[in-house]
């Protein structure tokens, strides 16, 4: 062995020295064990995400062929007539698949090119809030910190977007950045409050950005449905007035397609955090906490102070997707159900993509793929839609576990530290 | 009982960590097995007290194979293990303790703890221990806890007994007790396997040496041999034990400290009214066995604890109040005792580690960005400079091993411009070559004029650094005294004792 040392057997590693344990309770920041179990998660590397999307496809295979009507009633015969059995399981299968495909990337059966890549910039448009969304959560990843909080912050956001959207009369150039501004800053201050409770009273995050999902998500219910606050005025649903023309993203690529100016701003996001974390001292001193809080502080970074900033920022992310929704998706008006569920689909991209802003790019394309495809394969092929958020919460769950996706591809367990 | 591991191999995936190892024990004998941390020493007790089990080679006892599946079995075989860290539940009696696992119970399942009191007394007084059966195990000192732990072996008929680097966590004294009941076992036709990696203790008290390094076995050595000689067998190479240093080019006080008080959240007192001061170039040396408030002591001086009162003064400013990061740029130089939690992240490359605590301005940073060549071209320097032996300057800090690991924080430490450095266990868990390296860093520190406190509990590192010597014992300063002050001295001073006719 050259150079380095190999470390010593796994015995010796494990085994603390005698110095390791101290009378003193002075530590009140030790990396816990669930830190380094979500390090762990959160730093997998990128073989494991390609084989949990695999077993999951997998998996879910064995989901369609088991829900599919033919399927079952050549299974009634499938020792008199094996064959018919396959070809129905096939069909299924195939038929789903190239279904989801059709609906996200291409479609070969239209006849004009625009409408053939339709289905592309569909899967960019449910791309861009993933992406922006999954930023906020992998950042707060980077500083181990898990924020469950995408829900209330993108409510928050949205409402904050939404008021400024109907209310103020201003030319589209001032308009639709001050609307996105306000979306960022009022997910900046949703997640922030989770940060300065953890870093003033050590209040553990997940449970306060859980609960301010409840918190935020009835606030906007509330304002939503009360005249003189959110509610659009004459009406007595618990929506907003529609968003003016100028506070909405303009689409990138004509009329003909839905796909707007959110995802043009998702890949800036992606720029920005990528630089922030590889090139900026901020994001320097964001991994340094995340990684070992304790060796941060003795070398003079205020771990406190981390925890608000990295949770402004990820909030500010994670109000971009707000915004992206309000003033792009549905501009019909903000309702409680504007986050359609990216707060927490934010989690499983910011996993996938392993908290690596590159990572949460493509992880973000995958579901917004799945999104757009989903509702073709329904379509076409009546598989239920819930069959695709099956494969999307198992890849969710293989991600989460990495033993047992190396248990079953009997990959090398990591290297003992 | 005699014991015989004949070609004894374990490996940990492609890691040979014990490779072909033989090794005898004699009833009446101390066999001493010395190497350095990492060698293989403890994989090769956990293959024989069944923990591990060997891929290759038999545990032969009495010239009968035994195959452990467990330490239940190696126990029942008449192996006893002294661990380093004690297998005691601290809230239970002695007697408690040395019946667990091995409850003689009565009617209905009542326990008879009469008789394993009267056992208790029975080793006790055969070897003198003078362990009170019905003391509670927490309130006794370590060292007495340690015969529990002997006790407890003993008890269930140990003929060979193992003590794995037992004296880690003992004052000198009761490292010299400690011997002599290995002396008065080895008399009782025990067999002893003592593990260790000092030489000291080695030569007092071993009757054979086997060396192991890497995992194989280099050589066996007569207990006469010389320090130098065990160590370069050791480590594979001659080794300098002794620090060469000049007498102190003594400057003005630098550091001042006074009365300095450190209380925990919970309201612990752990250091009361210490007051010292350091000169320019002198290095003062802070004594005691683990757990007397030296870790508070250091982490006070750099701004980690959160309850301070007195004053800490540095070329006449104030310390105490002060952000960790206004002290650390105001020229304190940390070396942290534990430096794989406060002082590498694993998970960053050598190179980011080098700039952990200048992360704020230059030389590494310009207007919020990092400048990645001009630390990239720091880094080659440093690993050249300190000899850091790594692949590249991009290899993970987790990955060194322990010497390297601690070359990279004294590296980082040392490359800035210092107005002290605060030195804690700076060799603890290195290997000898690296020891070597390090205290000439620290010395070498000191001459250039920048005062030195190092936190040791190893004597041997006290007596090779200091010019003078500061012990700590429960919080407080038992007394400073010279640098050549005897060891045995130290060693009393170390238990709270003062002696009178020390200079104070």
């Amino acid at each position: 062995m050259s150079g380095t040392e190999t470390p010593p057997p796994a015995p010796h590693a494990q085994k603390p020295t005698p110095e390791g344990e101290e009378a003193s309770g002075a530590r009140p920041q030790g990396p816990s064990r669930s830190q380094s179990v979500l390090r762990e998660i959160a730093s997998g590397n990128a073989l494991a995400g390609v084989l949990a999307v695999f077993l999951a496809v997998l998996v879910g295979s064995v989901m369609i062929a088991l829900t599919d009507e033919e399927v079952r009633a050549s299974a009634g015969y499938v020792f008199a007539r094996p064959g018919d059995f396959l070809q129905a399981t096939w069909d299924a299968i195939w038929g789903a698949y190239t279904a989801l495909f059709r609906g996200a990337v291409y479609n070969d059966r239209v006849d004009d090119f625009a409408t053939q890549i339709r289905p592309l910039t569909e899967t960019l448009k449910f791309a861009g809030p993933l992406i922006a969304a999954g930023l906020g959560v992998g950042l707060a990843f980077r500083a181990s910190l898990f924020n469950i909080g995408g829900r209330g912050q993108m409510l928050l956001a949205g409402a904050a977007a939404g008021w400024v959207s109907f209310t103020f009369d201003l030319p589209m150039i001032v308009h639709l950045p001050l609307a996105i501004l306000a979306a960022m800053l009022a997910g900046a201050l949703w997640a922030g409050l989770a940060g300065l409770l953890k870093a003033r009273t050590g209040a553990h995050e997940v449970i306060v950005t859980i609960m301010l999902n409840y918190v935020g998500y009835y606030l906007v219910f509330y304002a939503l449905s009360r005249q003189g606050l959110l509610q659009a005025p004459g009406s007595s649903n618990p929506k907003s007035a529609p968003a003016k023309e100028s506070a909405i993203l303009p689409d990138v690529l004509g009329e003909r397609f839905n796909l707007h100016l959110g995802f043009v701003l998702a890949l800036v996001a992606v720029a920005g955090v990528w630089w922030l974390l590889n090139r900026s001292t901020l994001g320097y001193r964001i991994r340094a906490v995340g990684e070992n809080p304790t060796a941060a502080r003795a070398s003079g970074i205020d771990v406190g102070r981390t925890y608000v900033v990295v949770m402004l920022i990820a909030g500010a992310l994670v109000g971009l997707a707000g915004a992206n929704q309000v003033l792009g998706t549905v501009t019909s008006g903000v309702t409680t159900d504007l986050d359609a569920g990216i707060g927490f689909d934010a989690i499983t991209v910011a996993l996938l993509g392993r908290s690596r802003p590159l990572g949460i790019l493509g992880a973000g394309l995958l579901f917004g793929a799945f999104k757009a495809g989903g509702f073709s394969m329904q379509a076409s092929e009546g598989i239920p839609v819930d069959i695709v958020l099956v494969v999307q919460s198992l890849i969710v769950l293989f991600i989460a576990a990495p033993p047992l996706v190396r248990a079953i591809f009997r990959l090398p367990a990591k290297e003992a530290k | 009982m005699k014991l015989v591991l004949r070609n004894i191999t374990k490996r940990f995936g492609s890691l040979v960590a014990n490779d072909d190892i033989s090794l005898e024990v004699l009833p009446g004998e101390v066999h001493c097995l010395l190497g350095e941390n990492g060698a293989g020493k403890s994989t090769l007790m956990n293959v024989l007290y069944g923990l591990y089990q060997a891929d290759e080679g038999e545990i032969v006892l009495d010239d009968v194979v035994q195959h452990f599946s467990g330490p239940g079995d190696a126990m029942a075989a008449g192996i006893g293990m002294v661990h380093q860290h004690f297998m005691l539940i601290p809230v239970f009696t002695v007697t408690e303790n040395v019946m667990l696992g091995n409850e003689s119970t009565g009617f209905a399942g009542t326990l008879d703890a009469d008789a394993a009191r009267e056992r208790v007394r029975e080793i006790s007084a055969r070897f003198g221990f003078h362990v009170d059966p019905d003391a509670i195990v927490e309130e006794l000192p370590v060292g007495v806890q340690q015969r529990v732990e002997i006790i407890k072996a003993l008890s269930r008929d140990a003929e060979i007994l193992v003590f794995d680097e037992p004296t880690a966590v003992l004052t000198p004294q009761e490292t010299d007790e400690l011997m002599e009941i290995m002396r008065q076992l080895k008399e009782a036709g025990k067999a002893i396997v003592f593990i260790t990696h000092k030489l000291r203790e080695v030569r007092a008290v071993a009757d054979r040496i086997t060396v192991i390094r890497r995992g194989a076995v280099v050589g066996e050595a007569q207990p006469t041999a010389t320090n130098a000689d065990l160590a370069a067998l050791m480590v594979g190479r001659p080794v300098e034990l002794t620090v060469h240093k000049d007498a102190p080019q003594l400057g003005d006080e630098s550091l001042v400290v006074k009365d300095l008080r450190v209380v925990d959240a919970l309201g612990h007192v752990h250091l009361d009214s210490i007051s010292f001061e350091i000169r320019a170039g002198e290095v003062l040396a802070v004594a005691g066995v683990q757990g007397n408030g030296q870790t508070e002591l250091t982490e006070a001086l750099v701004g980690l604890q959160d309850h301070v009162e007195g004053s800490i003064k540095l070329d006449g400013k104030e310390l105490v109040g002060k952000s960790v990061r206004r002290i650390l740029d105001s020229g304190v130089g940390f070396i942290p005792e534990d430096r794989q939690a406060d002082g590498l992240v694993g998970g960053f490359s050598i190179a980011e580690n080098l700039m952990l605590n200048r992360s704020f301005r230059s030389p590494f940073v310009k207007r919020g960005a990092l400048r990645g060549d001009a630390l990239e071209a720091f880094a080659r320097e440093k690993l050249q400079e300190y000899d850091v032996r790594a692949p590249d300057i991009h290899t993970h800090a987790g990955k060194l091993s322990g010497g390297n690991q601690q070359k990279v924080v004294v590296a980082r430490e040392l490359s800035r411009d210092l107005r002290l450095l605060v030195a804690a266990q700076p060799t603890r868990g290195v290997d000898v070559g690296s020891i070597e390296f390090i205290h000439k860093q620290v010395i070498a520190t000191r001459d250039r004029g920048i005062p030195v406190l190092v936190v040791s509990t190893e004597l041997d590192e006290v007596v090779a650094l200091a010019d003078r010597v500061m012990v700590l014992y429960r919080g407080q300063v038992v007394g400073i005294v010279p640098g050549d002050t005897p060891r045995e001295t130290l060693g009393l001073m170390m238990t709270g004792e003062r002696p009178k006719d020390v200079v104070a």
